[in-house]
């Protein structure tokens, strides 16, 4: 066991941890933000996606421990309330989700690339996306949200 | 399990000899998957990822070598800098998993796992990369044919790191492509790196074909006969034979995830393919 100090959310989070604690279960278990899915344990399917210092991660292969000093993002810190997010919004209208258990990955994802704050193809969104899987949609309507959010910004 | 976050490269070495049945960890990506399966129950963890001493890179340009941190990050060596100097490197690194894994996946972990499919050994094996090991008691530079012994074997002893790897800047063309059931996030059936050296030696190297990296001697013999250097040129029919010629180098097997054939015809077409890049007139 052992105390990490970091910033999740924005928040300043003081914890203790096992050494082995995934930081996906951290962040779902001990922090009770239960928007980050765990689907394979094995950094493929994408849905535990998280930010850890502006850079997305698979939260199933990285160590709570290894976050110690760090700053990690969940799809928590999108929605202000019931207001949604820009990205959220987008993916809403444009159909982006069906059983939405891949959606708090992709949306993290599309947050990193949003803030690089350009335009891209769909062919470069694709290969950005190409890490977050989803059984549901076949993809198209998601390239479309994000394609959508690229073009109107992240302010709300 | 207990993880043990160093703060110096010392404090890891140290900690290596002391217990020298610990696994390293780097981005994970390999490690914490095993972890995650079972596979592999480690007692004790030392991370290496975030040592500044394995982040590092310099670029010499006297000798015209580039020494790569072994906890460089495979999203880092996109970068353009890396497109310039070893744009074979810069290519591989780009088709590893998915942005997520490349955050995390470093040069060093690919070259510690080596396995036959790692993307990033195609390309040291042609620029014949030299692989850095340091233990406490000293340090020691291998090359990395003889560093990849067999299958996700290597010559790595208990108690060592590897802390970079060095190879050389070439003026010439180069580039790699692989051959896999999806555009991403695939674990490569067929790889290819091809790389012009500053003697004019045409390089080549694949993987996934062979228990270890395979260079093709006889292939990179037969293009010296056929490239036209100046004109940058070389016949269809040439680059042809040039990718018979390694597909009948390549010793790949039938496994889950391909056939051994159709990883032989794999192999000619890439060959030929890089090729006609590297020499596109004729
Ligand atoms: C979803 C997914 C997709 C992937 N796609 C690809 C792909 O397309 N191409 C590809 O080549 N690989 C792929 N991989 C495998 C993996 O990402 C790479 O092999 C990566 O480079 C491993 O680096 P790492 O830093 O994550 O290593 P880790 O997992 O941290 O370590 C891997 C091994 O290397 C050892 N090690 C690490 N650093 C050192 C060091 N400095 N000295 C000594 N030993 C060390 C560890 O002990 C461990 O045995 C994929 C993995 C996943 C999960």
């Amino acid at each position: 066991m052992r105390e990490i100090n970091l910033v999740i959310n924005g928040s300043d989070v003081q914890a203790t941890v096992a050494d082995r604690l995934l930081l996906s279960d951290f962040i779902r278990d001990d922090q009770r933000l239960t928007g980050t899915h765990v689907g394979c344990e094995h950094g493929y399917c994408g849905s535990c996606t998280v930010l850890l210092d502006g850079a997305s991660v698979r939260s199933c292969l990285t160590l709570a421990v290894q976050t110690d000093g760090h700053v990690i993002e969940t799809v928590e810190s999108l929605a202000v309330g019931a207001d949604l997010h820009p990205i959220q919004e987008a993916f809403r209208s444009n159909h982006g989700l069906q059983c939405g258990f891949c959606t708090p990955g992709l949306l993290m994802t599309t947050l990193e690339l949003a803030r690089e704050n350009r335009d891209c193809s769909r062919d470069e969104i694709r290969e950005r996306l190409a890490g977050n899987l989803c059984r549901c949609t076949g993809y198209h309507q998601i390239v479309d949200a994000v394609q959508a959010v690229l073009r109107t910004g992240l302010s709300r | 399990m207990s993880v043990l976050i160093p703060a110096t490269l010392a404090q890891a070495l140290s900690a290596l000899d002391d217990a020298p049945s610990s696994m390293v960890l780097a981005g994970g990506t390999d490690a914490m998957v095993e972890i995650n399966g079972g596979h592999r129950r480690p007692d004790s963890v030392i991370a290496v990822g975030r040592l500044a001493e394995l982040r590092t890179w310099t670029h010499d340009v006297i000798s015209a070598t580039l020494r790569i941190g072994a906890a460089v990050t495979y999203a880092e060596l996109e970068a353009d800098q890396f497109r310039r100097w070893v744009p074979a490197l810069s290519q591989a690194a780009r088709t590893v998993g998915s942005p997520q894994i490349r955050h995390a996946a470093t040069l060093g972990g690919n070259v510690a796992t080596c396995s036959p499919a790692g993307d990033g050994l195609p390309a040291l094996s042609a620029l014949d990369a030299i692989v850095h090991l340091v233990s406490i008691t000293g340090q020691r530079s291998v090359p990395f044919a003889e560093f990849m012994v067999g299958p996700k074997r290597t010559s790595l002893r208990p108690g060592e790191l590897i802390e970079a790897i060095t190879v050389p800047v070439f003026a010439g063309w180069q580039g790699y492509a692989k051959v896999g059931v999806r555009n991403a996030m695939v674990i490569s059936n067929a790889g290819a790196c091809l790389a012009v050296d500053d003697e004019g030696g045409v390089r080549l190297a694949l993987g996934s074909v062979g228990p270890t990296i395979i260079r093709c001697s006889q292939a990179e013999a037969f293009a010296a006969t056929v490239v036209d250097h100046g004109q940058r040129a070389v016949s269809e029919a040439d680059a042809v034979e040039f990718g018979r010629v390694a597909a009948s180098e390549a010793r790949p097997i039938d496994d889950h995830r391909s056939t051994a054939d159709y990883r032989r015809h794999a192999i000619a077409v890439l060959s030929r393919r890089l090729l006609r890049r590297a020499f596109p007139n004729g």
